[in-house]
């Protein structure tokens, strides 16, 4: 049987606030265990939340950034359940009235399409502390230093149909949040997190299936795996003539494996209520287009300006604008190397090949914009070949140099452009082979001509030691080969 | 409205109190008291009236997003019931 | 010097007639010396007492005191006290000592003011009669075995027996009101909002309300000049000026008008409490205020709402009592599980864990609309009942409870018939509203309290009208024997 995957998501996104949603203390990460967790946070006897109006702003951006509803009067309700990580034995979140109303955004497919997937709400709310496993003679460790860090959890419509719309979704969040400034995007560090709901109906039905929530993906990679792992699970219970257990499960990203956390029936009932504490969120007209005009460029606009003003292709565009770190990047690139197709390239080729193999992001990387746009320079300039770039880019980034022609002289990488030099050596090596030569200009096929045009440049570099401009001696050979 | 023995033995577990046979005997009897008093509310019209939640039609403030606090935890662990490593302790938790 | 009122013993200190020292050691000795008859105080904080009384004679002495610097006051043990255990009578705070003050705390620090200790209550507020007390009932100075009324007798009895002159209280469904009532005292619930709840343990927060105890209007009016006001850390504090509660006691009462809820005075009112009540009406009217029959429709829905909203904003309150950051834990857990229902079911009293499983059940899927959302509907009508009755009248007054003060045990097997005691005072909770009680006479020996209601922010009428009436009555000055 032929099955249509229909998928929704729910992301946490970790707003980067200076301090958590209810109360002053610092939401720095990576601070000693409960060094940051205050009387509010931990729950004390007679504490009150005060919120924190960055939370609001930020959420607000959000909204306006997915083109969705601002809810002028929004209501905080206690979602009830008792978990070691939950201090007051309730999470502070929002139901009824969510701050950001429905709204949208558009993710590219691989055909080039344009697919609008639905946001179906965002609200407001305070993350729980986390448990530490490991052992303290048999007992768990409980850090609540994570314990009301303000998140906005982002639910959309089951629109995505596959891992692949699932993850160009995810990826287009994590571009708009970051652009915003209003996540740092660290996933590893749990910045976002995304629960997939999974359901499959048979081909072309209209009657949704059951469906499971795989919850806590922290990564791209483990979210496309753990679909393609549920939607195998789900078909085979199908095609076995079973049924689905409406249920949450946990991916275990490094074994590819998953299971079964609760079902429905032993679900919790979190008896939601308007929390006594807090009063109703009034966001006026002056707050909304406050946030509105702090709104910076985002991933569409960016992608567009790219094309514009860069002359980029859609692809390149879309990849390059996506993300406003790599976005910067490049563009600090293109005003020191002016060949934006150029920069375009190294920075999706070597750049990321290079970022990807040290789990570095770009923030991190040792070679500046500025540094890649003075190779871009010397390589449309043809003072370097693209082999020797690669040499002058391994010396940036080991840090060796840091500055590009002090490399390139060092390495003694310059490209010879002398044409007359350049005609000199050809004359030389094609002297030596004349059966080549005849051979040649025997073949009518322009592809195999092309081919056999390469059989000369290898003694032409040996020749010039390396240093010879390749597309110089290309022009050269087929000048005297006719 | 009555309560039954199932329900305030589900309640007890939502509330995460332990109950034992005798104390549900005596719970259903004064819970029953209690909600025989609740349900005179059924009584009222309240077709077109809003919720009242709070009793002052106030709106929320909200705090600037400064740090306010320092880091206070030899004081609060002083008094749990069991930490170590500057964690708090609880029977090994299963996920 | 224990028969002395706040302002008197303030005006000693300010003369130099005697020192905070020589006063606070005078009402520690009594405490000890009386309390074991009343079990008023939970905690006696001699220590602390004698060295804020130093401090405060030291403050005097540099010229710049408040009119609380070293006056002698005691707080309900629902109030936060940095340093200073504080129980909220369970058994689950039994070894709680907060590092952090509450808010009213805080005030009462900063006006010098200095603490003996903390006083008994109904475990966590829930209960009419402080019999619920992990740390012991208390018992009403005005007849052996008789309840000083709930869930603040402690600091009602303690004010009435001459242990303080005042004592802080809080007031959810009539906990300042009725024992104030009960013991012969005058207290004062504020607005909601008036009184910060940062640091107050929560019971129910869109009831709960801080307030004041004492023996005449004018040391409650003191009283809630250091407690009023704005606090950044609670979102339901109200932005608003606080008046000097004390500029306008001496205001005349003429053309006061007076509404009686005609609902307030049903056949459950005893004869005899109903003739003190109507008596001290009569001498409102002999100070020139009117009177109209007034009627809250809607109030008779008070207690049924009341035991749906309130319980339910405790079930969730009250989770965070787990035994994992403070207080209780239970011995051996064997899972989180364990750790969690014994904890619970072992810390709290009985009808601490009543309420929550009232108010877990109100809440539970498949009950919200018909309790909770019903109720809050409820309560907005009888807001507006109390809205449209403010329309005719500056002032509602009615008896505080159906009765005097019953006996110890006589309600304790019956939680129904225990709420029924808060019949008259509750609504003003729902509605937010202020209001007082003042000593209007006895019935058997036991005292009367007359209930004034003002609408929102009016305390310093109800404080005027109550301190007017205290020119002219004395049943604030009798003393237990």
């Amino acid at each position: 049987m032929q099955w249509d995957i229909v998928i929704g998501l729910e992301i946490h996104v970790q707003l980067a606030t200076r301090t958590k949603i209810f109360s002053g203390s610092s939401t720095a990460y990576g601070a000693e265990p409960n060094t940051q967790a205050n009387a509010v946070d931990l729950a004390m006897p007679g504490t009150l939340p005060v919120p924190n109006e960055q939370a609001f702003r930020y959420a607000v951006m959000f909204g306006l950034a997915v083109n969705a509803e601002i809810e002028r009067r929004s209501v905080f309700e206690r979602k009830n359940y008792f978990y070691p990580d939950l201090p007051k034995g309730y999470q502070t979140t929002q139901l009824e009235r969510p701050i950001v109303g429905p709204g949208y955004v558009g993710i590219d497919l691989e055909n080039g399409e344009t697919k609008r997937v639905r946001i179906h709400h965002a609200h407001l709310e305070e993350d729980a502390g986390k448990s530490l496993h490991e052992d303290f003679h048999g007992m768990t460790g409980v850090d609540l230093n994570r314990a009301g860090t303000p998140l906005i959890e982002v639910v959309t419509e089951p629109d995505m149909n596959n891992a692949a719309e699932a993850v160009a979704f995810a990826r287009k969040l994590h571009g708009i949040v970051t652009s915003l400034g209003i996540c740092d995007g660290d996933m590893s560090q749990g910045s976002m997190r995304f629960d997939v709901n999974i359901s499959l109906k048979p081909k072309g039905s209209d009657k949704l299936g059951t469906r499971t929530e795989t919850k806590n993906l922290n990564s791209f990679r483990f979210m496309e795996q753990a679909i393609a792992h549920e939607v195998e699970r789900q078909m085979d219970i199908l095609e076995d003539g079973g049924t689905i257990t409406q249920e949450t499960r946990l991916y275990n990203g490094d074994r590819d494996e998953s299971r079964s956390m609760r079902t429905k029936e032993e679900a919790n009932d979190y008896r939601y209520f308007p929390c006594p504490d807090l009063l109703p969120v009034e966001i006026d007209e002056a707050f909304i287009e406050e946030a509105r005009a702090s709104l910076p460029e985002l991933p569409d606009a960016r992608k567009a300006r790219f094309m514009e003003q860069y002359g980029l292709n859609d692809y390149d565009a879309s990849l390059l604008a996506s993300d406003s770190r790599l976005a910067a990047f490049f563009e600090e690139t293109v005003k020191h190397g002016k060949d934006a197709k150029l920069a375009a390239n190294w920075i999706q080729g070597e750049f990321s090949a290079r970022l990807n193999a040290e789990g570095k992001s770009v923030a991190q990387s040792p070679v500046s914009g500025k540094q890649l746009g003075d190779l871009v320079v010397r390589i449309a300039d043809n003072t370097i070949s693209s082999a020797g770039a690669k040499k002058v880019f391994e010396a940036l980034w080991t840090g060796e140099n840091d500055d590009v022609d002090a490399i390139i002289e060092a390495k003694g990488l310059k490209q010879v452009s002398d044409t007359g030099e350049l005609e000199k050596m050809v004359d030389e090596v094609l002297a030596e082979m004349p059966d080549q030569v005849a051979q040649y200009q025997q073949e009518e096929d322009p592809k195999k001509r092309k081919k056999m045009l390469g059989g000369f440049m290898g003694p032409l570099m040996k020749a010039s030691k390396g240093q010879g401009n390749p597309k110089l001696f290309n022009e050269i050979l087929q000048k005297k080969l006719g | 409205m009555t309560i039954s023995r199932t329900d305030i033995e589900k309640v007890a577990v939502l509330a995460r109190i332990q109950v034992d046979e005798a104390q549900v005997s005596a719970l259903e009897n004064d819970l029953g008291n209690i909600l025989d008093l609740v349900d005179q509310l059924s009584a009222a019209d309240t077709d077109s009236v809003e919720p009242l939640a709070h009793p002052l039609d106030a709106v929320q403030r909200l705090r600037p997003d400064e740090v306010t606090e320092s880091d206070q935890r030899e004081a609060f662990q002083a008094i749990a019931p069991a930490t170590e490593n500057g964690l708090y302790l609880v029977p090994r938790v299963i996920e | 010097m224990h028969n002395k009122s706040v302002a008197e013993l303030s005006r000693e200190l300010e003369s130099g007639a005697i020192s905070s020292v020589e006063l606070t050691r005078q009402l520690l000795d009594r405490i000890k010396r009386e309390d074991g008859a009343y079990n008023s105080f939970i905690t006696v904080t001699e220590e602390e007492a004698l060295a804020d009384a130093k401090a405060a004679d030291e403050q005097r002495a540099t010229g710049k005191a408040t009119p609380w610097t070293g006056v002698p006051f005691a707080h309900k043990d629902i109030f936060c006290t940095r340093g200073v255990r504080t129980t909220c009578g369970s058994k689950m705070l039994e070894n709680f000592v907060p590092p952090y003050d509450a808010t009213v705390t805080a005030n009462f620090r900063r006006a010098g003011a200095v603490c003996l200790g903390k006083t008994n209550m109904d475990e966590f507020a829930m209960g009419s009669s402080t019999e619920s007390s992990y740390f012991g009932a208390t018992t009403n100075p005005w007849g052996e075995q008789r309840v000083p009324g709930g869930s603040s007798g402690g600091s009602a009895a303690a004010v009435a027996a001459r242990l303080v002159p005042a004592a802080t209280a809080t007031d959810t469904g009539g906990s300042i009101r009725q024992p104030a009532a009960l013991c012969g005292i005058t207290g004062l619930k504020p607005t909601y909002g008036r009184v910060s709840r940062y640091g107050m343990i929560a019971f129910a927060s869109s009831l709960d309300q801080g307030g004041t105890m004492a023996r005449t209007a004018e040391d409650n009016a003191m009283m809630l000049n250091v407690m009023a006001g704005f606090d950044p850390n609670d979102s339901t504090s109200v932005d608003r000026i606080v008046p000097d509660y004390t500029a306008s006691l001496d205001e005349p009462l003429k053309g006061l008008r007076i509404g009686l809820p005609k609902e307030y005075f049903s056949d459950q009112l005893s004869p005899a409490m109903e003739e003190q009540v109507r008596n001290a009406v009569r001498e409102y009217e002999k100070l020139g205020a009117t009177v109209k029959e007034v009627s809250l429709p809607d109030a008779r829905l008070a207690i049924a709402a009341y035991y749906v909203i309130a319980p339910a904003e405790a079930s969730a309150n009250l989770s965070r009592f787990d035994g994992v950051r403070y207080g209780y834990r239970c011995e051996d857990p064997k899972d989180l599980m364990d750790l969690y229902t014994r904890t619970r079911a072992e810390g709290f009293g009985d009808e601490v864990k009543r309420r929550i499983l009232v108010g877990t059940y109100a809440l539970s899927a498949g009950y919200f609309d018909a309790y909770y959302l019903k109720a809050q509907k409820v309560r907005r009508l009888i807001q507006q009942d109390f809205i449209s009755a403010f329309r005719e009248v500056d002032v509602l007054m009615s008896p505080t409870s159906p009765s005097p003060a019953f006996r110890q045990g006589e309600k304790t097997n019956d939680p129904v018939t225990m709420y029924l005691e808060d019949i008259f005072t509750i609504a003003v909770n729902l509605a937010g509203v202020p209001a007082m009680s003042v000593p209007a006479g006895f019935v058997d020996g036991l005292p009367v309290g007359l209930q004034i209601i003002g609408d929102y922010f009016s305390e310093a009428r109800l404080l005027n009208a109550a301190h007017q009436f205290q020119q002219v009555t004395d049943w604030h000055q009798r003393e237990p024997q």
